[in-house]
């Protein structure tokens, strides 16, 4: 197994007309989100300037659990099956409490999808990926070590400050992605208050390398001999390397923490003295739970961290980021185009602020079961634990951190009718389920293309403007989605003769009891704020 | 359904008695999980969520100095 290496990107000087530079886009940060937005605009044919402070990508394996709403997001983008090549598909979590299982349990996936639940993956590995993509693109203007330093916004856009190796430059882009993590220098430049819970607790990752056989599951302690008092994770990544999280406390010295031998004596209390490893990635941290009062600022748009901050646990972060890109995507895209009001891009905040909140919820929960502050939190924590062991009814209540779902957009000011309210209402992500085509397999998520789709059951809509029809059968025929499981009409909830309407982002938007165009149509104004 | 709030058990002298044993020999730490454990197995067994925060509404209103309870929604 050769070691992986962080890909070094070049610096291009860029050539100096002096004055200002003009681009209508301008994504600022080049990590998960800022990638994921920029290849997302480009399969929509929007080109963007892409600046990082940076040349390579994630220092550090940090976000490792994909989900499925994550990898069909990447699926759409066309880089789905790298992930599922390279990542690791795990399905079980173990709690252990002190020095025995507490129990497990089985995310029980559901088949019929393209994607697994999770895949375990090291963040870099994606934004390589994403980066290689948008390269190809051609659409793309990738200009590594460009430090935006300043941020002047104005009604036409926002001018920014940035510095380069090769010297300063300005540049007014139409419009501003704010994708430049939780430190956000855009944020600072707007001057935009970062608000929420502070926790106090510190904790160390270490990423190791061993040839272990441990199984390839989620493994939790609380209160283990070999750190008591405090919790521990064990998860898997490609390459033989496994992430293991030490929760140190409130009082620990995270210079000290970081020290290699005081990590390497910490790991072998865990794997015993017998087990060889090599640390590969050890980050000391604490973290926070908050967020921007909105996310749209005029032309200037704040996406991922640095728009919203949430613990690690439930694997919120990245795949909530890139949920954020898969929902602007289509709507700058058609403000752009002049297809869409540019008032669609305050559903962004409509559609995301609650979907981030949704996340801050879950993890600030999570962050409390694992981190009880006190004797009465301390003692239901423990109570939880103890009778997990024996007593199924006791589990729902240990919280090791629930993990990423995809947000459903319940009061969206896009959504349309629910003429046939069954199964996934509108504001839902279209789920996936098996379909063939002229007789050959595959998936539904796949059928949809870039733009508003009509996805009807045993019926044959007329033609309607901005609207690709896709005709979904019990039986095959030709050219429709031949429905042969019936799983994609149970899990889109469509009897014969319905239909439903899907966003460019494959979300739901509304569901017909017929296909008579008027109901349809102002239901596609209504989700573009026409 | 609401809270009950009329006596409804048969010996309360007896329950009492079975809540003070239960606790015996328990130092502070264990009586406080014990106790844990059981809100948790009778919220489990009650179900009902309407009636269960208006319990925590009603406890946390007759603590003293606590006049008002907090927001449960
Ligand atoms: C230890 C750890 C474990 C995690 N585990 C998970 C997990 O399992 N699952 C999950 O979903 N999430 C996880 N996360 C969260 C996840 O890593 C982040 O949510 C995610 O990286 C956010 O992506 P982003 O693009 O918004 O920000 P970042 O990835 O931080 O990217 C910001 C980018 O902006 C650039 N930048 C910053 N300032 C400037 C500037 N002024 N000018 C130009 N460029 C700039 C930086 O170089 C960087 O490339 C974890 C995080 C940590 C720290």
């Amino acid at each position: 197994m050769t070691a992986w290496a962080p890909p070094r990107y070049a610096h291009r000087v860029q050539p100096h007309r002096g004055g200002v530079e003009e681009a209508r886009v301008a994504i600022v940060g080049g990590g998960l989100v800022g990638l994921t937005a920029a290849l997302d605009l480009a399969r929509r044919g929007v080109a963007s300037v892409l600046l990082d402070e940076d040349d390579t990508v994630s220092a550090g394996s940090r976000a490792i659990c994909f989900s499925q709403r994550t990898l069909e997001i990447m699926g759409r983008l066309g880089i789905g099956p790298r992930f599922l090549k390279k990542g690791i598909t795990w399905n079980r979590g173990r709690v252990f409490f002190r020095d025995r299982e507490a129990y497990s349990f089985d995310l029980l996936p559901e088949s019929g999808h393209e994607y697994p639940a999770f895949v375990n993956l090291q963040q870099y590995y994606a934004e390589q990926w994403l980066v290689e993509e948008c390269e190809v693109s051609g659409l793309v203007d990738l200009r590594w070590r460009s430090r935006v330093a300043g941020v002047a916004p104005r009604e036409d856009g926002a001018v920014l400050e940035v510095e380069t190796p090769s010297g300063p430059y300005r540049l007014h882009a139409e419009w501003v992605l704010a994708c430049d993590g939780v430190r956000s220098q855009v944020r600072r430049a707007l001057d935009l208050p970062f608000t929420g819970q502070v926790f106090d607790d510190r904790f160390l990752i270490a990423d190791v390398r061993m040839r272990a056989d441990f199984p390839t599951e989620r493994w939790f302690w609380f209160d283990p001999p070999f750190h008591p008092g405090q919790s521990v994770l064990l998860h898997k990544q490609p390459d033989d390397i496994w992430r293991i999280d030490f929760q140190l406390g409130r009082d620990a010295d995270g210079e000290a923490e970081r020290e290699p031998e005081r990590v390497r004596a910490r790991v072998a209390a865990m794997l015993g003295k017998a087990v060889p490893f090599d640390l590969e990635w050890v980050s000391v941290y604490t973290f926070r739970c908050r967020r921007l009062e909105r996310f749209r600022h005029g032309r200037v748009l704040f996406l991922g961290d640095a728009a919203h901050q949430v613990s690690p646990f439930g694997a919120r972060g990245g795949n909530g980021g890139v949920q954020d890109a898969d929902n602007l995507g289509w709507k700058l895209a058609m403000v752009l185009r002049g297809e869409a009001p540019e008032r669609l891009l305050d559903s962004f905040d409509a559609e995301r602020v609650p979907a981030a909140d949704e996340n801050i919820l879950h993890s600030s929960r999570a962050t409390d079961f694992i981190t009880p502050k006190g004797a009465a939190c301390r003692a239901y924590r423990d109570a939880v634990l103890e009778l997990a062991h024996d007593l199924p009814l006791a589990r729902p209540f240990v919280n090791s951190g629930r993990l990423s779902r995809p947000a459903v957009l319940r009061g969206s000011p896009l959504n349309g009718p629910d003429e046939a309210p069954r199964a996934a209402p509108p504001g839902t992500a279209c789920p996936d389920a098996p379909i063939r085509r002229d007789g050959q397999p595959d998936w539904l998520l796949r059928q949809f293309g870039g733009g508003f789709t009509l996805l009807a059951r045993e019926a044959h809509p007329v033609r309607m403007e901005g609207l690709r029809v896709v005709e979904l059968r019990d039986s095959p025929r030709p050219g429709a989605l031949h429905d042969h499981s019936g799983l994609a009409a149970a899990r889109l909830g469509l009897a014969p003769g319905e239909c439903a309407l899907l966003r460019p982002d494959q979300h739901i938007a509304a569901r017909f009891a017929t296909t008579a165009p008027d109901p349809i149509l102002a239901a596609l104004r209504k989700a573009v704020m026409a | 359904m609401r809270l009950r709030r009329e006596p409804n058990i048969a010996d309360p002298d007896a329950l009492y008695a079975a809540l003070m044993e239960a606790h015996r020999g328990l130092d502070e730490e264990a009586s406080r999980r014990l106790d844990a454990k059981l809100v948790l197995l009778l919220a489990n067994h009650i179900g009902d969520e309407a009636v269960l925060r208006e319990a925590l509404h009603l406890a946390r209103g007759t603590i003293p100095g606590q006049d008002k309870a907090p927001a449960t929604d």
